[in-house]
Parts: structure tokens; C-alpha cells; sequence
């Protein structure tokens, strides 16, 4: 079948390539969880600084020099928002829009984008990353815990499938 | 000249940042040139009818991870100072459970969300306000959380360091696996034939 896509494979190489790009200058990989994970801290540093100096958890990215929006993770999503456009651009995809499988409402489909983004913020943070971050970097720099999150994340996904099939087909 | 270049200094770190964003400018594009800024097309790999994100991704990993290990041979590159993901084992696998769920749930990971955004897609808007409110949630349990959190420290360790396997010899086993899944990919989507949307 004809497909207005890149050849996967293609993209594979050329994503590999960008990854390699990342490690061979700043000697670290990609990431997308992170880069929500310092807006958060940003905002509630800002909005309540008290709650965030005396949390273990946002104190641990706050205090003196440090700036959790001068982050590594914030600029390389903001690159990914604009290759983004790019591509869908040239491609001639922009267009603001619900996409959904036909079986399903919109408004269904987005509860459930909610839901799923619910359950990917808070286990990226559990698992150190989410999809990029832990399981592509991860396994790239053969690490075990790449692997796990890998094998967990598709595992996991592959055995709900069935019970999700009216979402999707 | 060795790698990584901004940790040994021989590009000043205030360069780290602009390097980020270019990288992050590639990583968007080819995302969005795969698909992946479709929910349907990443959600047909658990449905065999389209899967594009298991050529995409793992032919990612398997290309940076070999060209690691070239770059380290041939003294390109100082692994030693390439950061490698800790292993924290308990929460690595319940965060990894977790994340499944969001996947088959949300049909985003948090990096193609942010390149679904970028060409309009309001689903894509909508599972990031998801990541917002799990990660704030997250921040706000942790004093519950954190000894779970911390639990399993296993360090840093390579796969193929624990299997006393070379990174080479592990690595051609990477590819074989990648191969086969690519083969298996294909054979789903000729068994579960899809419409290009």
C-alpha cells in the first residue's frame, strides 16, 4: 500500500542518527516526560514556593543557580514542536483536529487521551522516563533498566489491547 | 576529536542548550514524517495493522546503539562519560506497567504528543494536559512514594555486562531480535490489512 509516510525504516536510521547526534554532543540521549517535569517545578516554585522548598520532591530541583526551565529536556522539546511543524508543513498536514477512529466519538477519544496522558505522566516519573527517555535512550546505551521499561510498557500495552479493541478498530 | 564534546568541554556548555533544541528540531520532523503524529497509526502495532512504530523505534535504538559502539571502537566517543540510565528494578517495571496503560489508553507517548501538537491535533493537546496532571500528582504523593521510588537500586548496569556477553556480541543479538520483529511486523500487516487515513 502507497503511504504518504516516510519508509519506516528510513525513519528508524534517521532517528537513530539524531539520538547518536545527542550522545556524541551533550553525551546524553532524548527525552519528552522531563521536559513536563520542569515546567510543573517552574510552575509551582512560582505559585508556591513555600509547598515547593519544603517538598522532597521539587526541592530537589530548585535552590540556588539552579533554573528547572534552562533545562536540556525543555529546549529539545521546544526543537520538537518546531520539527514538528516543519515536517507537517511541507507535508501538508497542519490542521487542527480530533482524530479518532470512526467507531468512536470525539469527545470519547479525548477522555481517554486524558486518562492514557494520566497514566504515562505518572509512571515516566516512576520508571525515570517515559517512552524516549527510558525505553529508546535506555536500551540504546544498553541499559537494563531501558530494557525493562521497554518490554513492561509494549508488554503491558499488548495484553490490554483486547480490552481497549473498541477504541482502535 | 573524542565525544561526548560538551562534557569534556571542548564545546562550552552554553552551547548544550541550543544543541538540544536542534536535536530536538530533528527529532520532531522525522517523528512527524513517520506517523507518529497519528494516535491511529501508533495504536495499530497492538492490532497488526500498522507497525510502523516497531520499525521506527526499534530501528532507532538498534542504529544508535551500533553507532555507539563503532564510535567507541573506533575512539570516537568516551562511553565512560555517556550518561547511562539507572536501574531502579521495582519502580522500572510498575512505572513501565503504568506507562502500557497509558499507551493503549491514550495512543500517545509523551514525545509523539508534543509533535501530534505541533501539526494540531487537539487529541494530542489533551493527552499532554493528562501528563501534566500525572506528573503533578506524582510530585505531590512522592513523600508517599519515595521509598518505593528508591527501592531496587541496582546501580547502572548494561544488559549484556549481566549476561558476561561483549557489547558487540550483544548487540548483533539486538539486531537478529530487531530483524525478526520486523519480519513479524510485516506479516501482521498483511494479515490485518488497514486504510491509509
Amino acid at each position: 500500500m502507497k503511504t504518504k509516510y516516510m519508509n519506516p525504516y528510513l525513519a528508524g536510521v534517521l532517528l537513530g542518527l539524531v539520538l547518536l547526534m545527542a550522545f556524541f554532543f551533550s553525551g546524553r540521549g532524548l527525552g519528552a516526560s522531563g521536559a513536563v517535569k520542569s515546567t510543573i517545578v517552574s510552575i509551582v516554585s512560582t505559585v508556591a514556593p513555600e509547598h515547593a522548598a519544603n517538598s522532597p520532591f521539587y526541592s530537589k530541583y530548585i535552590g540556588e543557580g539552579k533554573s528547572p526551565m534552562k533545562s536540556w529536556l525543555v529546549f529539545e522539546i521546544l526543537g520538537v514542536l518546531v520539527g514538528g511543524f516543519l515536517s507537517g508543513a511541507l507535508a501538508g498536514r497542519l490542521k487542527l483536529k480530533i482524530e479518532h477512529f470512526p467507531g468512536i466519538s470525539a469527545n470519547r477519544r479525548l477522555v481517554f487521551a486524558l486518562i492514557g496522558g494520566l497514566f504515562f505522566g505518572f509512571g515516566s516519573q516512576l520508571g525515570r522516563g517515559c517512552a524516549s527517555g527510558a525505553a529508546l535512550t535506555g536500551m540504546s546505551v544498553l541499559s537494563l533498566g531501558g530494557f525493562i521499561t521497554m518490554a513492561t510498557m509494549f508488554g503491558t500495552a499488548f495484553v490490554l489491547a483486547y480490552f481497549f479493541r473498541k477504541n482502535w478498530i | 576529536m573524542m565525544g561526548p564534546l560538551v562534557p569534556q568541554e571542548i564545546i562550552g556548555a552554553d552551547w548544550n542548550l541550543f544543541i538540544a533544541f536542534v536535536v530536538g528540531i530533528g527529532f520532531g520532523f522525522i517523528l512527524e514524517q513517520a506517523g507518529f503524529s497519528s494516535s491511529r497509526k501508533l495504536a495499530g502495532v497492538f492490532y497488526g495493522y500498522d507497525t510502523v512504530v516497531l520499525k521506527v523505534f526499534f530501528g532507532g535504538a538498534v542504529t544508535a546503539m551500533l553507532g555507539l559502539l563503532f564510535f567507541s571502537l573506533f575512539g570516537w566517543i568516551d562511553l565512560e562519560l555517556v550518561y547511562i540510565n539507572p536501574t531502579y528494578l521495582w519502580p522500572a517495571i510498575v512505572g513501565g506497567i503504568i506507562m502500557g496503560v497509558g499507551f493503549i489508553a491514550g495512543g500517545f507517548c509523551p514525545g509523539v504528543s508534543i509533535s501530534a501538537i505541533a501539526i494540531g491535533k487537539i487529541d494530542g493537546i489533551v493527552f499532554l494536559a493528562g501528563i501534566f496532571i500525572g506528573i503533578f500528582g506524582f510530585a505531590e504523593a512522592y513523600p508517599l512514594l519515595e521509598d518505593f521510588y528508591m527501592s531496587g537500586d541496582m546501580g547502572s548496569p548494561k544488559l549484556n555486562e549481566m549476561l558476561g556477553l561483549s557489547g558487540g556480541f550483544f548487540g548483533f543479538l539486538v539486531i537478529i531480535a530487531a530483524l525478526i520483529m520486523f519480519w513479524l511486523g510485516d506479516l501482521a500487516e498483511k494479515k490485518f490489512p488497514r486504510k491509509e487515513y
